[in-house]
This record gives structure tokens, sequence and C-alpha cells, in this order.
């Protein structure tokens, strides 16, 4: 039993504690509200860099600082140096929807960067949209994201067009007729590349004869495997992310699975093939550059990127990069940080040189660029073909 | 027969969820709560596996070769078992005496701190575990392929099951956890150390965790560091389906949820699957809440 | 009926403090908002928790039926040519959030049945599983009104943004008041009494049972009105968003604040939230930090904030105190 007098003490100290705490928190976060200091352009970033998809938001967050670095070396845009504010989303909706209030409303970015993920760009975008804040996504390849207003872009390709270049490509350049595919129902990523797959493939001539499915962090695929082995596929699709595809392959080949294995570009990774190069081989998966590309851009970028973080850049770093270009070559073409005149700016790309291609945004904010794909041979990233816009082959096969 | 393949799949992913169960039942058999940082030790052991082979071990054997092999368990059982043993002295240890409540939330804040620390140093991207044992087919026809690495799966988890079973019945400080377990007022009043059995249950249970961990890494060679949250989970479900607190429950637990699971994704229903594991769970709990092989408590008044 | 007075004074004091709302900072207002869906979320809790002595590790899948719920119905009307704003929006999203609760609710008695034969870890892991398997089924449904996909899986189901701060604290008023006179009354003492001990409680009369699942219904009815208000306000919404570990984050707010105290729980939203918002400068720490305070205070202050006996003493109108047991 506590005396009265100690408990309302106590609760004082804590009623006090707490109210300093909320005060501080008011504090930090109106500190920067000051509106866009004359000095520098803010730029809001809000990526995952802790939590389930870290490893996608840290490259993009690389990818983005790299950039930025790169534009302040050079004197910045419009004489004033960009200053990347970056949130962390902790790979939580509710957080970017928190991120993201923050960026615009304390920090008064002028524009932002982000998500990786589309469900976290869908839930930031109407925030950016109804303060006219210009939204550019690197790497939501959901159809959805743009469609949330005229303020968002993005500079990948959509979902439906993976899923359906990949198809053409099991088709046409591979001649398959039967395909059995695997997705990761827990990724809006991986469902939006396997209708669009089913669709196209079974449309234009050829049969999907299984379809199974995992979840993201599955680490056992042997029995979807043992049941695609049984139904005697000749291609298969695994629209996964590396993280689970690694196993997937593995496991497949073990079971004897030899046909061709296709993917897209969550197979993007140094990580993908370690420890067992041989039996990625015969494996392809589309992708939004490939590293060996003797483009200069894209030798330049690698080789920055390298010296910087020590690692080999992958593809959500190449689009982290581009999409900071992209919005500082716009606010250069805009001659302001008017948040219309940006937004016009950003609309009218045109043939940007990034290094994931040349990118124009089209009448729906969304990029039309080509696609590379991939070939693995013996763990290495091979060059195998350039896939145009409109799903027409840029290249031959190699 | 896809059921064969099913079944050998089905029991090496189970002997791997029924060496984390243990741990699991051993502690919730000697302190009466459910260790949350359980599965996250066991992602350190996949960790310190995977340093100890890529870093040290390869300097002095070739990775693969037997010594090394054995060598990287020893040194990722011994260094969970130091954690194991850390963690309950330093936060479990103040909380003896404290409602289960409590222990259960410092449990989920180790459990936290050990996945974000994870993070922040070993770093969120995927790591390969190094082929420490070769994946060559053992056996291998049209409708069965069973690889190296399912054998040592399932042999080295037997192994320590049954390494853990004499420790538990045989030994003198195996004798003293069942007591506490039992009845820990009556052991203390028979001069056993409580402190000291507490420990070395942490200390075996972290190993065994460890040890998973390194299997775990070799069966699926790709190591993150929020890869404790689903195993430990499902090792939890384990537990309590065999009967929390009793060794072979954890066992056959384990084993039960592992085939379940492969067979439940061998059917296309993989979506379903951890719903499925649960809802036999729930089935299991509501006819039978002591678990399969656990004894039912009488209330006493 | 001091309580009521207390009711009508929050309810001023919130339809007052609306009209200041707009002048905040959107990003301060949000967080404020979230704080307030926290507290319907943990005070709901409280009763299953802390009052009833149930342990419930399943409040984000009752929070998720809610969500998911009354999120298909303003989506509904608005396709359907509603206006979702004015007087329309207003009825429309009261009765979104009632059907988002009383789904919740039989959810809460699917749940609360098993746990008249379960306690304590083993009902832990049931509700946990509960939670799981209702994310699952949310994830795999295919829920289609005239050709509009609804649920969206894991692609994620867009959502109005109608949470606004007066709805926000209306329903934490309301389930702090419905909440407090419940366990207050004295048919509510059941519930107590089930938590302080159950075989004395039976003996004495009282229906267990019924006060077990009574607690479950009431709770998941809040959580999912709490559900619907937090998918308002997050614009989009995935079943990713309804996994145990957000049930766990309510399970630390109710054990942070003190089992069985309101106010504690109150302020332990606050100050949770408010330290999430503060460690934002060091992202890579956040997660360390916030679980190293965690495992301080528990061993520090293992009661929680608030010893829920401060609580009548300092809150006169509310009531006498809840006494707490020390188990």
């Amino acid at each position: 039993m506590t005396f009265p007098l100690d408990s309302i003490l106590r609760f004082r100290t804590l009623a006090v504690c707490s109210i300093v705490a909320c005060s501080a928190a008011f504090f930090v976060s109106c500190k920067t509200s000051g509106g866009p200091a004359g000095s520098e352009i803010i730029v809001g970033e809000y990526a995952s860099l802790t939590g389930g998809t870290a490893t996608f938001g840290q490259s993009v967050h690389n990818g983005d600082v790299l950039a930025v670095d790169e534009i302040n070396a050079s004197g910045g845009v419009l004489g004033k140096k960009i200053n990347l504010v970056t949130e962390d989303d902790q790979s939580k909706t509710e957080e970017a929807v928190a991120s993201v209030q923050k960026l615009v409303n304390s920090d008064k970015a002028i524009a932002l960067l982000g998500e990786v993920a589309s469900s976290r760009s869908m839930a930031g975008a109407p925030i950016a949209q109804q303060a006219h804040v210009p939204m550019i996504t690197p790497a939501s390849t959901n159809e959805d994201v743009t469609k949330k207003g005229d303020y968002i872009f993005r500079i990948c390709f959509i979902d439906p067009f993976q899923g359906k270049t990949m198809a053409h490509f099991a088709l046409g350049s591979l001649g398959k007729k039967r395909a059995a595919v695997l997705t990761d129902v827990k990724q809006d990523y991986s469902v939006g590349l396997d209708e669009a797959f089913k669709h196209t493939f079974s449309t234009a001539g050829g049969t999907i004869v299984s379809e199974q499915s995992y979840s993201t962090g599955d680490k056992d695929f042997h029995a979807p495997l043992t049941s695609i082995r049984a139904a005697n596929p000749d291609v298969i699709f695994v629209p996964g992310y590396y993280t689970e595809v690694s196993l997937i392959v593995r496991q497949a080949r073990e079971l004897g699975i030899e046909c061709p294995i296709l993917g897209g570009d969550g197979w993007d990774s140094p990580e993908l093939t370690k420890g067992e190069e041989q039996q990625f081989n015969n494996t392809f998966f589309s992708n939004h550059y490939a590293t060996e590309d003797p483009d200069s851009t894209v030798q330049n970028f690698v080789k920055k990127y390298q010296d910087k973080y020590h690692a080999v850049p992958d593809a959500m770093a190449a689009l982290g990069y581009d999409a900071a270009r992209i919005l500082a070559d716009a606010i250069k073409r805009a001659g302001s940080t008017d948040s219309s005149a940006l937004r016009k700016a950003i609309a009218e790309t045109k043939d940007f040189p990034g290094v994931t291609g040349h990118i124009t945004i089209d009448e729906n904010r969304n990029a039309s660029k080509p696609l590379t794909i991939i070939k693995i041979v013996d763990g290495k990233f091979h060059f195998a073909q350039r896939i145009g816009p409109n799903g027409e082959a840029l290249t031959p096969l190699k | 027969m896809q059921i064969l393949q099913q079944l050998v799949n089905g029991i090496s992913l189970g002997a791997i969820y029924a060496l984390i169960a243990l741990g699991y039942t051993m502690i919730y058999g000697v302190l009466r709560f459910i260790n949350f940082a359980h599965g996250d030790v066991f992602m350190v052991g996949s960790y310190v596996g995977y340093y100890a082979a890529t870093y040290w071990v390869s300097h002095f054997f070739p990775v693969g070769s037997l010594e090394s092999t054995v060598l990287v368990f020893l040194i990722s059982m011994s260094v969970c078992a130091a954690l194991g043993a850390s963690i309950e002295f330093l936060a479990y240890r103040p909380l003896r005496s404290r409602p289960k409540l409590t222990v259960l939330i410092t449990a989920i804040g180790v459990s936290l701190f050990l996945e974000y620390t994870g993070q922040l140093f070993f770093g969120p991207n995927p790591r390969g575990f190094p082929p420490i044992i070769s994946n060559k087919a053992v056996i291998h026809s049209s409708s069965i392929t069973i690889n190296m690495i399912q054998v040592v799966v399932i042999t080295v988890s037997l192994g320590l099951m049954l390494l853990l079973r004499v420790i538990v019945m045989r030994t003198k400080i195996g004798t003293a956890m069942r007591a506490v377990s039992f009845n820990q007022q009556a052991a203390s009043l028979m001069g056993i150390n409580i402190s000291r059995v507490i420990t070395f249950t942490f200390i075996i249970g972290s190993a065994l965790a460890g040890a998973g961990g390194v299997l775990y890494g070799t069966m699926y060679p790709s190591i993150e560091p929020l890869m404790g949250i689903l195993p430990g989970l499902k090792a939890f479900v384990a537990a309590v389906l065999g009967g929390i607190g009793n060794i072979p429950g954890a066992a056959l637990g384990g084993m039960i949820i592992g085939l379940v699971e492969t067979f439940v994704s061998g059917t296309g229903a993989s979506t379903y699957r951890d719903a499925i594991a649960f809802g036999i769970l729930i089935a299991i709990l509501v006819f039978k809440p002591s678990g399969l092989l656990g004894k039912r408590e009488i209330e006493k008044v | 009926m001091k309580s009521y007075t207390g009711l009508l004074i929050a309810v001023v004091t919130i339809i007052g403090a609306s009209f200041l709302a707009p002048m905040i900072n959107p990003y301060i207002l949000g967080r404020i908002i979230y704080i307030g869906i926290m507290i319907s979320l943990a005070v709901s809790l409280n009763l299953i928790n802390g009052f009833t002595g149930q342990f419930s590790l399943g409040h984000a899948g009752f929070m998720a039926v809610g969500a998911y719920t009354s999120a298909v119905v303003t989506t509904y009307l608005s396709t359907h040519g509603l206006e979702m704003s004015g007087m329309t929006g207003t009825i429309s999203f009261f009765v979104a959030l009632v059907c988002g609760g009383l789904l919740a609710a039989v959810a809460g008695l699917g749940v609360g049945i098993p746990s008249l034969r379960l306690r304590g870890d083993y009902l832990a892991i049931v509700t946990l599983g509960f939670n799981e398997i209702i994310r699952v089924i949310i994830q795999n449904v295919d829920f289609k009104i005239h050709g509009t996909d609804y649920i969206g899986g894991a692609r994620g189901f867009s959502v109005l943004p109608m949470t606004t701060f007066i709805w926000v604290f209306l329903v934490a008023a309301v389930v702090v008041f419905c909440v407090e006179n419940l366990v207050n009354s004295t048919y509510g003492r059941g519930f107590l009494a089930v938590r302080d001990d159950e075989i004395a409680a039976e003996a004495m009369g009282v229906d267990t049972t019924k006060f077990k699942v009574r607690a479950f219904v009431v709770g998941a009815f809040f959580a999912g009105v709490g559900g619907g208000l937090f998918a308002h306000s997050n614009y989009n919404i995935t079943p990713l968003d309804f996994t145990f570990l957000q049930s766990i984050d309510i399970v630390v707010i109710v054990i942070l604040g003190g089992m069985g105290s309101t106010v504690g729980v109150i302020l332990a939203a606050i100050v949770l939230t408010t330290l999430s918002e503060l460690l934002r400068s060091v992202p890579e720490y956040r997660m360390i930090i916030y679980s190293l305070l965690l495992i301080m205070l528990m061993i520090s202050r293992p009661q929680g904030l608030l010893g829920p006996s401060t609580l009548g003493k300092l809150f006169k109108f509310w009531r006498k105190p809840v006494v707490a047991s020390t188990d």
C-alpha cells in the first residue's frame, strides 16, 4: 500500500515527464517547419530503412543519396543545394502515412521520393496529392499508384508490362508452350506479374499447366515444386523476390527440374546465386538495367556506387538514383520550385538518359522505357535481350 | 510417389522446428513463461554459423569438411548458449518474482532488440549461407530425392534430442531441472540452487536453437535478421501443440507442424498454410487444452 | 451520475478542441489522431486483459475485421453515388464503423468461446492464432461486388480518408466511458471477480463463462470500431498491417499503462507514440532504443506507468478505485 502523497508525487513526476516529452516532440517537429530555407531545396524521401523490406529501402536510399551528392557537388540546382530529408517508415503503412505527413507539413519538402512497396506508395500518394507536392516513386510497380492523382509519378515499369513481356519472351524467344507459375501471394507485386503473365501466355497460344503459390518468408518450397514437377512444364515463371527465389531455384534443381525458370526484377541481387552458381544456369529475369551495359551513364554509376558503398548496385539503387536525377532535372527545367511548375516539368520528362534506360513520362504519369532481360550463366548476370515499351524485341536474344 | 517426397521434406522441416520447440518448452518448464526471444536466438545462431564458416573456420579447414562443419556447430552453439545465459541474467533474473505478463513483455523487448540490432549490425540484406554440408543427392529416383543436407538435418536433430533426453533423465542437473519444473519451492527447500538450474536450462535451450539456426541455414541458405520470427512462432505453436513443458511433446509437435505445412503447401493451398497450422492448434487445444502429451493440471482450491 | 458529467465534459472539450484542429500542423494532428485510435484500441483490450484477466494477443485480428468491413461499406456507398461529406458522409461513416464493430464482435464471440477452457499462455497462443487466421483469410478472400475488387488481397485496399479528430476522440471518450462504467457497475464487478479469483467467483455465483465471453465481445466491438478509424486514416490498408506484431504493440500499451488502469493506458498511448516520433531522427536505432526502454521500464516499474491504485485518488469523479491484483 502506497501513501497517497507518495503516489501523487509519483504521478506528478510522470505527468511532468510526459508533458515535457510531448512538448519536446512538438518542438522537434516544429523546428524545421519554417518553410524552405533560402539556400537549399528540401526534398523529402520516405523509405523502409528498417523492418521487413529494409533491404530494398536501403538500396533506394543509397541511390538517392548518391545522386543528390553528385548534384550538389556540381553546384546543385538553381544555384541551391538539395537537402534530402529522409524518413524511415519501418516497412509499415501507418508509419509511411506519418512520414509523408511530416515531410510535407513540417519539413515543407517541395517534392517527395518514395516508396518501394506499392501499398505504402498508395498510402503516401493521397497526402502528397492533396498538398500538391509532386511525388516520384522509384520502384512501385502496381498500376494504381499513379492513378492517385496528377502529382504522382513513377519511373519504373508497371507489373503487367513485365508479366506480359516475359510471357512473350517465353513463347517467342524461347519457344516454350507449357508454363507453370509459382506466385508469392503475400506480395502485390508478385500477384500482378503473375496475372499478366498467365493472361498473355494463354491468349497467345500457350498453356498454364500448374499454378502454385508461396508466401514471403517461406523457406521450404519442395512441396509446391514437387507438384509442379508432376505437371511437367517446359518453363516456370517465378515472379518473386530474390530472398525466396534463391531458395526456390536451388530446390527446383535439387528435385531434378531442369527447364528454364523465368522471373521479374525482384530477382535482381548479387545474393541471388551465392553459393550455388551452377544451379542458376538456364534462368532469365526481366530487369531495369544490366551492370555490364557498356553505356557510359551505367558504367559511371556503377563505378561511383562501388566507390561509395563497396557493393554492386542492384536495380533498386539504380532506380533511386534515376528518380532523384529526374527530379533535379525537372527542377532545373521548371526554373523554380513552385509546385505546379515542377509538376508540369516532371510530366514533360522526355528521353531522360537514366541508368535504367531512356525514360519518358507518359500521359498516365508512368514511365515508358525499355526492359532488359538478363540471363544467368554460372552465377553471373549477362545481358540477353532488350525489349521496347510496346513488347517489341529491340535486340536479338544473346 | 509425391507423398514419399513430401514426407521426407516434412520430416526435415519438422526436425528443425522440433529443435527450436525444445528450447521453448524447457524454459517454460522451469520458469513458466514464454521466452519470445527464443526465435531470435535461433537467428543469431544462424549468423554466428555464417560468420564462423565464412571468415574463421575456413582459414583452418576447407568449407564442407567434417572438421569445419563440426567446428561451426560448436561455435554457434556456444555463442548462443552464452547469449541465452546473458539474456536470462540481464533481463529475466531481475523479474523472477514478478507477474508473468511483465516477463512476457520483457521477452518481447529482448526479441525486438535482437531483431533490430541484427538489422543494424548484419545489415538487412539476406546472406547466402556457405555450403558447409554438400547438397548432393543420397537417394535419387524419379519419385524421390533425398539429399545429404536432409540426412544430416534429421540425424543431427535426432542426436541432439537423444542427448537432451539423456541429460534430463540421467544426470544430476537434469534431475534438478525436473524437480524445479515440478515444484520450484519444494526444490529450493531440498537444497537445489534454482538460479543455477535456470541458467543451465537457458544454456541448453539456446544451444539447441543455435544448432537449429545452423541447420536451417544449410537447408535454406538465405539468412536475414528477421528470419527468426516465423520459425520461432511455429516452434512455439509446436511446443503448445505437444503440451508445453513436455520435452517429447515438443519433438512430436515440431514434426506434426513440419509435416502439416509441407502437405498443405503441396496441395497448392500454401496461402492458407499458416492459417491451417493455427487451426489445427486451436482444434486440439479446445478438445485437449493441455496439448497432445501434456498432463492436465488440476486446479487446487 | 458523476460519470455522465465526465462524459459530458469530455464531449464538450472534444467538440471545442475540434475547432482548433485545422490550425494544428497536419502532421502533428495526424499523430494526435493516431494516439486517439490507440487509446480506443488499448482501453478496449484492457477490458479483456486488464479487467477480466484473460490474455489476448489477437486484438489486431478484431481490428482487421472492423477495418475491412467499414472500408467495404464506405467504398460501396461512395461508388454508389453517396456523397462522403456533410450529413450523408457522417451517417455513412457511423454506419460503417458500427458494421465493423458488430462483425468484429461476432469474431470476438468466436474467440471467446475457446477461451472458456483455456487460460494464460494457451489462451494467448490461441488468440494469436485467431489473429493470424483472420489475416490469412483477408489476404486470400476474393470479395467482388459488381466486378469491383473490394479487399485487394496483398495489393492492399484503398480507403477514403474520413477519420477526423472529432470522430476519433468522440469514439475514444465513448470507449473509456463504457469500459469504466461497465467495470465499476455492480454487474461489472463480475469481470474483476473473474480476474482476481475465478474459482472463488464461481463459488459466489458469478457466471464466469458469461463474463469472459462478454469481455471478448465488448472488447472486440470497440477494437473493430478502432480498426475502422485506423483504416480511414491510413489511405491504404494491407493484411500486413494487422499481424500479431500489431497486437503486441497494443498489449505493450496496456501493460505499460498498468493493467486495469484506464488513465495509465491513455498516458501510455501518448508516451509511446511521442517516443516513437522523437526517435525519428535516428531511424536505425529507433527500435533498439524502444526495446531497451521497454525492458528497463519492465524491470524498474513493472506495475506500468500508473499503478491502478493511484487512479481513484487523483480523479475523484472516476468513482471508486479499481483495486489491482498483484499477480
